[in-house]
C-alpha cells in the first residue's frame, strides 16, 4: 500500500489574497489544512519603538500608517490615552467632531473590507460599488485634513481646526462637458456637513445594492455560511474584540460599554450574530454600517445647531493664533516652546481603547513625566485574530483559509506595527 | 472609563490585602503581584465570580532602564515588567496586573495555559525584550526578521540598529553590513523640574 503523507505549502508573502504581507507555513493533508503558521512582521516598522524617541505630538500621524484603512479611530485612541494622563477634556464640539469622523472612518473600514472580503472569494462587482462610496468619504477627510487617508488630524485637546464652510469642487478638464463637471459636483454646492448629510441620505441605497448582491446570494453563503466558526469560549479565550465577538453573540461594544466622548448621548443599535461563521460577522458589519450612519447623521444634525470651539484655548498644548504671536509676547514664547520641545505630560500610566471598526483598539502609555512618551504599547485588534487564524482554519480547506483571512478583516500595518 | 468599589475591594482581599500592592489612578486599578506567585492569583482572577477576567485583552514589556533619567532620578523597582490587561466582558470591569522581571533572571511563567490569546503576546515580549516564558509551548521570534540579534525594544538598543542589508551585486544575495546611519536626535528628552 503507498503511503499518504502531509506535505507543508508556502502561502504569501506576495499574495493578493493574504491582505499585505502575510506569510503562513501550512501543513496539508491533501486540499485540507492540518496545522497553519502564520510568519508576521514583514511589515514591522517598530512604531513603538520610534513614538518613543518623539514628542508626543510627532507619533499623532504614525497612528494613522498602523491601520491604514481606519486611521481617525487609530489616533483617537492615542490622543485619549494623552488627555487621560494630562486629565483634560477636549470641547464638546470637538468631541463630536471626533464621533462623526470615527464613524465616517468605520463606514470607510467596512467598504474596503466588504470589497476585498467578496473579491476574494470571487465576487467582482461589490469591490466596484464599495470604492464608489468610500471616494466620497475620501473627500470628508480630504476637506477637513487636507490629507484622503492618513489625516493627523486629532489632537490631545481637541482636533486641529473646524469643519470647513465650503466643500471643494471639481475643476473638471477640458475633454469634460459642463454638465458632467455640473454632475459631480452636484452634492458640493454647499459646506462639508451639506456634503456629509447628502451622503448619509444616500448610503442606506447603497447599502441595500450591496445586500442584493451579496446577502441572499447562492455562492455568497456557500463559500461563508459555517466557514470559520468561532464559538463564544473560544472567542473569549482567544482575545477576539469587536466584529470577531459580537459576530459569536457577545452583546459588547465599548461605544455602549465604556461610553467615551459623546456616545452615551447618541442612538444606535448594536448587531449580536448568533452562530459566530463567517456569514454572520458579514450580516454584524453590514449591519454595523447602517447604524454609523445613523450616529453620522446626529453628529451633523447637532454640530449645525452648536458652533463653538474645537480646540482647548490652552497654548500649552494648542498653537496661539498667528496675529497673537506678532503682538503678544507670551504667544510667541507659548508657540516657540510647543514647536521646539512640545508638551509634558505628568508621570503615570494609562491604557485607554476605542471601538475602532476592527474591534477594541488599546493604546498603553507610560510617561515620566518627560515631552515624550516612555513606553507606547498598541494593542491592535487583529493582531489577537491573527493569532488563532490557525484554530480558525483547522480541517477546513485551502480555499476557506482565505475567507477566514477575509471575516478576520486583517490589516498589516497594525499587527506588525 | 472607571472601576466599580466592589472591584477594588475584592482585589485588595485576594490579593492578600496589601494595600502597597494595589493602586488607583486615572480610574485604573493597578496591582503589582510577586514574580513567584502571580500565576495563582490571575488563576483566581479568571475564575473568581466576582472579578471573571475572562479576557487578557493586551500583554506587553516595558524596560524601565532610563525612567527618570532626565529628571535625575532613576528608577528604583526591576528593570523590566510584564503588563497584563485583563477585561471581564460579563462585568464589565477591567484591570491590570504588572509583574516586575529583574535584569539577571529573564523568566517570568507563561500564561498561555489561562489565556490562549497569550501566545502571541508572549512571542512579541520575547522577541523585543528578551524575556523568557517558562511553560510557553512554542517560544519563537514573532516580529523581527528571521536571523536577528539582539532586543530591539530595549533602551540600550539604538534607534538605527546594528545592521543594514543590501542587494550586493558581486555576491549576486542580499547581504548584512554594520549600519552607517549617525542616530540623531531632533528634539531632546527633557523633563521639567518639580514635574
Amino acid at each position: 500500500m503507498t503511503e499518504i503523507r502531509n506535505y507543508t505549502m508556502n502561502f504569501g508573502p506576495q499574495h493578493p489574497a493574504a491582505h499585505g504581507v502575510l506569510r503562513i507555513v501550512m501543513e496539508m493533508d491533501g486540499e485540507v489544512i492540518e496545522r497553519l503558521d502564520p510568519h508576521i512582521g514583514l511589515l514591522h516598522r517598530a512604531t513603538e519603538k520610534l513614538a518613543e524617541s518623539k514628542p508626543y505630538n510627532h507619533s499623532i500621524g504614525y497612528m494613522d500608517r498602523l491601520d491604514y484603512v481606519s486611521m481617525m479611530c487609530n489616533e483617537h485612541a492615542y490622543v485619549m490615552a494623552i488627555e487621560a494622563l494630562l486629565g483634560v477634556r477636549p470641547p464638546v464640539r470637538a468631541s463630536y467632531i471626533r464621533v462623526m469622523f470615527d464613524e465616517i472612518t468605520r463606514i470607510r473600514n467596512h467598504l474596503m473590507w466588504l470589497g476585498a472580503h467578496a473579491l476574494d472569494i470571487g465576487a467582482m462587482a461589490v469591490f466596484l460599488y464599495a470604492f464608489r462610496e468610500r471616494e466620497d468619504l475620501m473627500d470628508c477627510y480630504e476637506a477637513v485634513s487636507g490629507a484622503r487617508m492618513h489625516a493627523t488630524y486629532f489632537r490631545p485637546g481637541g482636533v486641529y481646526r473646524d469643519l470647513p464652510s465650503e466643500m471643494p469642487q471639481y475643476a473638471g478638464n477640458a475633454r469634460e462637458s459642463k454638465k458632467d463637471i455640473a454632475r459631480r459636483n452636484e452634492h458640493r454646492e454647499g459646506s462639508l456637513l451639506d456634503f456629509i448629510d447628502g451622503f448619509t441620505e444616500r448610503f442606506p441605497g447603497c447599502v441595500d445594492e450591496y445586500e442584493t448582491l451579496l446577502t441572499d446570494n447562492r455562492i455568497w453563503k456557500q463559500r461563508t455560511v459555517n466557514i470559520g466558526i468561532v464559538s463564544p469560549e473560544q472567542a473569549l479565550q482567544s482575545g477576539f474584540t469587536g466584529p470577531m465577538l459580537r459576530g459569536s453573540g457577545f452583546e459588547w461594544d465599548l461605544r455602549r460599554k465604556e461610553p467615551y466622548e459623546v456616545y452615551d448621548q447618541l442612538e444606535f443599535d448594536i448587531p449580536v450574530g448568533t452562530a459566530g461563521d463567517s456569514y454572520d460577522r458579514y450580516l454584524v458589519r453590514v449591519e454595523e454600517m447602517r447604524q454609523s450612519n445613523r450616529v453620522i447623521r446626529q453628529c451633523s444634525d447637532w454640530l449645525r445647531r452648536n458652533p463653538g470651539p474645537v480646540m482647548l484655548d490652552d497654548h500649552k498644548l494648542s498653537p496661539p493664533a498667528r496675529t497673537g504671536m506678532k503682538e503678544d509676547m507670551e504667544s510667541l514664547i507659548n508657540h516657540f516652546k510647543l514647536f521646539t520641545e512640545g508638551f509634558n505630560v505628568p508621570e503615570g500610566q494609562v491604557y485607554r481603547a476605542v471601538e475602532a471598526p476592527k474591534g477594541e483598539f488599546g493604546i498603553y502609555l507610560v510617561s515620566d513625566g518627560a515631552n515624550k512618551p516612555y513606553r507606547v504599547k498598541i494593542r491592535a485588534p487583529g493582531f489577537p485574530h491573527l493569532a488563532a487564524l490557525d484554530e480558525m482554519s483547522r480541517g477546513h480547506m485551502l480555499t476557506d483559509m482565505v475567507a477566514i483571512i477575509g471575516t478576520q478583516d486583517i490589516v498589516f500595518g497594525e499587527i506588525d506595527r | 472609563m472607571g472601576y466599580s468599589q466592589a472591584l477594588l475591594t475584592r482585589v485588595k482581599e485576594l490579593s492578600g490585602d496589601n494595600d502597597s500592592r494595589v493602586s488607583v489612578r486615572n480610574g485604573e486599578i493597578t496591582i503589582e503581584p510577586d514574580r513567584g506567585s502571580f500565576i495563582p492569583l490571575l488563576k483566581t482572577l479568571k475564575s473568581d465570580p466576582d472579578t471573571c477576567f475572562e479576557q487578557l485583552i493586551d500583554l506587553c514589556g516595558v524596560d524601565y532602564q532610563r525612567y527618570g533619567e532626565e529628571a535625575g532620578r532613576p528608577w528604583q523597582g526591576d528593570r523590566f515588567a510584564i503588563v497584563y490587561h485583563l477585561l471581564s466582558v460579563s462585568r464589565n470591569q477591567r484591570l491590570r496586573v504588572v509583574v516586575g522581571v529583574p535584569e539577571d533572571d529573564l523568566k517570568v511563567e507563561s500564561v498561555v495555559e489561562i489565556w490562549r490569546a497569550a501566545d502571541w503576546y508572549e512571542r512579541e515580549a520575547f522577541d523585543l525584550y528578551g524575556i523568557l516564558f517558562e511553560g510557553h509551548p512554542d517560544l519563537r521570534r514573532l516580529l523581527t526578521d528571521y536571523g536577528f540579534v539582539g532586543h530591539p525594544f530595549r533602551k540600550d538598543f539604538p534607534l538605527s540598529g546594528h545592521v543594514q542589508m543590501r542587494y550586493s551585486e558581486e555576491k549576486k544575495r542580499v547581504v548584512y553590513e554594520p549600519v552607517t546611519v549617525e542616530p540623531r536626535v531632533t528634539v531632546p528628552r527633557v523633563i521639567p523640574k518639580g514635574a
